[in-house]
């Protein structure tokens, strides 16, 4: 099965206090890979200029935009219409030049503590990778169900399980961390998913791949308890959050910063 | 060249002329207290002020006394305006900026840094005061002699000169501030006009009293006096002068960049003011109306220049 | 009139002046010869006068943590190391073929590990390696050249014998006392240099700058804009920083003047932005980009990593290249060497045992006082113990140090490295020394000045030579041939 999905992904920057000089990583930009075929993609930025463009460690394509000087504002705009199959979440082999065993480095936002060992114990080893995966994502999601309340984007894998509820970036830093804990590589994955029900979607979606012998890499939405389909745009990846985000950015000055996202994922 | 660069060639310079300012202001108090007792307190006030040290010497010290003014102003380690802080400030300054310098400049600079922080490491007792201030004014001489016969033409040698220039008709302006009201037609003193001891501090202070004498055939006269240091186009510390050659030196970098500033229009008017004026204008418009003028102009140039060739973000 | 009889006869260690006791070898016969007529206090003067210079010149370095010091000297001392151009050319291709691998070496850990895969180097040796960059990861810098600045540790122990010590791939400093060395010995003996033909330093600077400017980046127009950029002030080694800047006519430049603009890496000048091509960065890796690297760097700048890997500036040595400064990797040099250029290393390594081993650690421990046991990523002579000139107390200390966290060190046979003589009071001493010859690296070429910075240890039997450590300096001659 194929779908054929335009997306018009606003992220809108206010400041109280004009901003000297900034700039902003993007990773915004969908590659065309096995299941996924990307005809347009196009990137406009009101309120600064795109410096450079270029490929990171993992392969995503990257811009860095920077702030024109003085402005309180910034805009930047993806639309595009991307064309995705259905392969049951599977990524397939590991291209590019990054060992594998740099997918089982814990960084500052997946570091296994006491929750994950525990996380760990209580998942159900099957026969098959695949299906013991299968089995950690649904133990995260019980443990850890879907909740918006207090999200933040620098909770911990452990903070999260603590807190006992999380967003779909909280989940897959959670289940990442495990997999690794278990042996696997794993990864964060930044992109956008369509949800059936509605043409403007809250925000930009996270999930987890993990890494089998037999498969290469494997998609694993926690939040949705699926492996991802034809809805899902696969657009960065990273060893966390941090590795992927959309955008991360930094500036000189004391001004305030209030972001808002406007998000839509249709199909044609 | 990097716009860090530029100012700090500037301050390198500034603070030279400012820490060799000081030591003749010193050398100012000590002569007239030596000589006039009496006038002494006053006197040492006016080159405090002058100094723009007053408040903090006052908050260290309380009243004004010879010694302690002279530690304070030559090296007190607490005291950020002494003259070994800024020979300090100008060698780190020249460390900075050192890829812009010459081996000759800096290795003066240096050695100013070194000879200083020896000789001023303790307190200096009176007898040797003269001759410390002599070396001050020696190694700042050998610095300047030094970017003289050793640098290019260049911008680099023009923002120098600038901060040189500007520093010291910062100086002679602040001196005259504090005492103009010595320079007014209105308070001439008949008969003791001569034998007046603020006239011989401005004089002293600026190391001009030699000069003053042999173009003015030993003749003192308070407007001569506010003449001679403000627009004397002959005296290296006029006001006149001094804006003469900032004007010339911020022109020769318009030429070299072949690009005109807004600091540039402000220089020219500043130096126009010079040209178009005679004392009695000067008078008529009113002294002290005309140096708070020109401290608060040459301020605002000081922040133009700084914005125009990019010395900071 | 100076003797050479303070040099008493002495077997243990190899002395680059009188060999085994024999008088001098033949690089020293010449300088000998007019050393002979030299009165010993008039050298001493020189000496002194040769203090006076560096102090006035500046040549001075800052010492962490010694807040009354903050400019110190070298100390330098003037009886020249000297070589033959028969035992220089040998080091030198040793050096090259070394530095060859290490860049091949570099770029392969950057793109496929061959080296891994073919089971020549466990991953776990970059997987475990701080100074293992992901963000490296696929990056060809431009000209393919990562180490374009290299200073490689040598030690000598006998006629026919060096070994390395160490590489020095990430930011060899030194150079500038190479080059004031020289320059001071030219000022203080110009004589000599008219009965004794040395080879020069002096071609350095421009070397670097021709080095420097052909691997500039395909975005570089024209003549390539280099800039050095320092940490600032407060480093210890802002002399050299500012010294290279002004000897290759390039911008001293610090983070705050730099920029991304259009692109490119640009530098705050009087006219505006100007883009740089090529920037020789003496701030460490992890300070060089808050965006990518330390967020709380102010000494970096941000976004410089990106407009590297899309192409548009050099950065030397490229970030990432201190994996191979790593002991632990130190250790595999022999095969990297064998691996990438397919022949012998012509230079030996120190054995070297890897503590993180169990057998090694047993080994190691057993044998505390004979070894000298360095931190796997440690530099500067910081945190190493020398068995033989340790105390008891000492030894205990290092163990527990050691048994508690064994990956962290390396330790090494205690070699007899070779003396020169110092010039002291009582005339002539034999002290230990090493060399650090400077290599740059550029597409087209591998140019190592003749000689390097010779270290010596000023304290009689002391094997450490590093100046933090109270070391000095010697000019060091390499003869014509």
């Amino acid at each position: 099965m194929t779908m054929r999905l335009n997306v018009e992904h606003r992220t809108h920057y206010t400041y109280n206090a004009p901003v000297p000089y900034g700039l902003q990583q993007v990773r915004l930009r969908p590659k065309s890979r096995p299941g996924q075929l990307v005809e347009t993609w196009d990137i406009e930025v009101l309120g600064g200029q795109v410096e450079v463009a270029f490929e990171d460690e993992h392969a995503n394509s990257v811009d860095l935009v920077s702030f024109t000087p003085g402005q309180s504002e910034i805009e930047i705009i993806c639309r595009g219409t991307v064309t995705t199959e259905d392969r049951a979440g599977v990524v397939g082999p590991q291209g590019g030049f990054v060992p594998l065993w740099l997918f089982q480095r814990s960084t500052d936002l997946t570091k296994p503590g006491d929750g994950t060992a525990a996380l760990v114990a209580a998942t159900t080893r099957q026969d098959d990778d695949l299906s013991t995966l299968h089995a950690l994502s649904a133990l995260v999601l019980s443990r850890i169900p879907y909740s918006t309340d207090q999200a933040a984007p620098d909770l911990t894998a452990e903070d999260v399980i603590t807190l006992g509820h999380g967003v779909c970036q909280d989940h897959a830093h959670v289940f990442i961390t495990a997999a690794r804990a278990m042996g696997f590589p794993a990864r964060y994955v930044s992109g956008y998913l369509m949800m059936n029900d509605r043409v403007d979607q809250d925000a930009s979606h996270a999930w987890a791949e993990v890494h089998v012998p037999s498969l290469g890499w494997v998609g694993f939405d926690v939040s949705n308890g699926i492996s991802p389909d034809a809805r899902y745009i696969r657009v960065a990846t990273g060893l966390d959050y941090r590795g992927a985000a959309p955008i991360s950015g930094l500036r000189y000055g004391l001004a305030g910063e209030a972001m808002s996202v406007s998000l839509q994922v249709q199909q044609q | 060249m990097l716009g860090k660069t530029a100012g700090g060639l500037f301050w390198m310079f500034r603070y030279l002329e400012r820490a060799e300012n000081t030591a003749r202001m010193i050398d100012a108090g000590l002569r007239i207290s030596l000589t006039r007792s009496s006038a002494a307190e006053s006197e040492w006030t006016a080159i405090l002020s002058s100094t723009g040290l007053k408040s903090a010497y006052e908050a260290a010290h309380g009243a004004p006394d010879g010694p302690k003014i002279i530690d304070f102003l030559l090296r007190d380690p607490g005291n950020p305006g002494s003259v070994m802080a800024g020979i300090e400030t100008a060698r780190t300054n020249a460390r900075t900026v050192r890829t812009a310098l010459t081996r000759e400049v800096w290795e003066a600079v240096n050695e100013c840094y070194m000879v200083l922080k020896k000789l001023l490491a303790q307190p200096i007792a009176d007898r040797d005061l003269p001759r410390v201030l002599q070396v001050i004014r020696q190694r700042t001489a050998i610095v300047r002699g030094a970017s003289h016969g050793s640098m290019v033409r260049n911008d680099i040698y023009n923002f120098c000169r600038i901060g040189t220039f500007f520093e010291r008709a910062d100086n002679t302006a602040r001196i005259l501030d504090q005492k103009y009201y010595i320079l007014l037609p209105s308070v001439r003193l008949v008969g003791s006009a001569s034998d007046n001891v603020q006239w011989d501090t401005i004089l002293r202070a600026t190391s001009t009293t030699r000069a003053y004498q042999t173009l003015h055939e030993g003749e003192t006269d308070p407007r001569a006096i506010a003449q001679f240091l403000i627009l004397d186009g002959r005296l290296p510390r006029s006001l006149a002068f001094c804006y003469g050659k900032i004007g010339e030196n911020l022109g020769f970098i318009a030429q070299e960049y072949d690009t005109r500033h807004p600091c540039h229009a402000l220089a020219e008017t500043l130096c126009h003011k010079f040209k178009a004026h005679d004392m009695n204008a000067i008078f008529d418009y009113g002294l002290h109306e005309f140096i708070s003028d020109f401290l608060a102009d040459s301020a605002r140039l000081g922040r133009q220049i700084e914005i125009d060739y990019r010395f900071t973000e | 009139m100076c003797r050479l009889d303070g040099m008493a006869k002495q077997t243990q260690f190899f002395d680059e002046m009188t060999g085994r006791g024999n008088g001098p070898r033949a690089p020293y016969e010449d300088y000998c010869a007019w050393f002979k007529n030299e009165d010993t206090a008039r050298l001493l003067a020189k000496s002194e006068e040769a203090e006076a210079l560096f102090r006035l010149i500046g040549v001075t370095f800052n010492v962490y943590g010694d807040p009354d010091a903050t400019e110190r000297l070298i100390p330098f001392d003037l009886v020249p190391r000297i070589m033959a151009a028969r035992e220089w050319a040998k080091v030198a291709k040793g050096i090259e073929q070394r530095v060859r691998a290490l860049n091949a070496f570099l770029h392969d850990i950057y793109h496929r590990q061959e080296i891994i895969r073919a089971g020549r180097l466990p991953a776990e040796m970059i997987a475990r390696n701080d100074a293992f960059l992901p963000q490296m990861i696929g990056m060809t810098p431009p000209g393919d050249i990562y180490t374009h600045i290299v200073g490689t540790d040598l030690v000598r122990t006998g006629d026919d014998e060096f070994y390395v010590l160490e590489d020095n791939a990430r930011t060899p400093s030194g150079v500038s006392y190479m080059l004031e060395n020289r320059e001071t010995m030219l000022h203080m003996f110009p004589e000599l240099f008219s009965k004794v033909k040395v080879q020069p330093v002096s071609q350095y600077p421009r070397s670097l700058r021709r080095s420097l400017s052909a691997c500039a980046p395909n975005a570089c127009e024209g003549r390539p804009t280099l800039a050095v950029l320092t940490p600032g002030i407060h480093n210890s080694a802002y002399y050299e920083h500012a010294f290279i800047a002004d000897q290759m006519s390039a911008e001293l430049v610090e983070g705050h003047d730099l920029r991304v603009v259009d692109g490119r890496v640009a530098m705050r000048t009087t006219r505006g932005y100007k883009p740089i091509d090529v920037l020789y960065r003496r701030v460490d890796d992890d300070f060089l980009d808050p965006l990518t690297f330390n967020p709380d760097s102010m000494l970096g700048v941000p976004g410089i990593m990106d407009v590297y890997r899309a192409g548009g500036v050099t950065i030397a040595n490229a970030p990432g290249t201190g994996i191979a400064d790593d002991k632990a990797i130190y250790s595999y040099m022999p095969d990297i060497v064998e691996f990438y250029t397919g022949e012998k290393a012509i230079l030996q390594n120190v054995p070297t045992h890897r503590c993180s081993d169990s057998e090694a650690l047993k080994y190691v421990l057993d044998n505390l006082a004979d070894l000298v046991v360095k931190e796997v990523h440690g530099s500067g002579g910081y945190g190493m113990l020398v068995g033989p000139a340790a105390s008891k107390k000492e030894i205990a200390a290092f163990r527990a140090k050691l048994e508690a966290n064994p990956g962290n060190y390396i330790a090494q046979p205690t070699l007899a490295l070779s003396t020169v003589p110092i010039l002291t009071e009582a005339g002539l001493a034999p002290r230990h020394v090493d060399l650090r010859p400077f290599v740059l690296v550029s597409p087209d070429r591998i140019e190592i000045t003749p000689g390097g910075l010779t270290r010596v240890a000023l304290t009689e039997g002391s094997l450490v030579v590093n100046s933090s450590q109270g070391g000095g300096t010697k000019d060091t001659w390499v003869l014509e041939e």
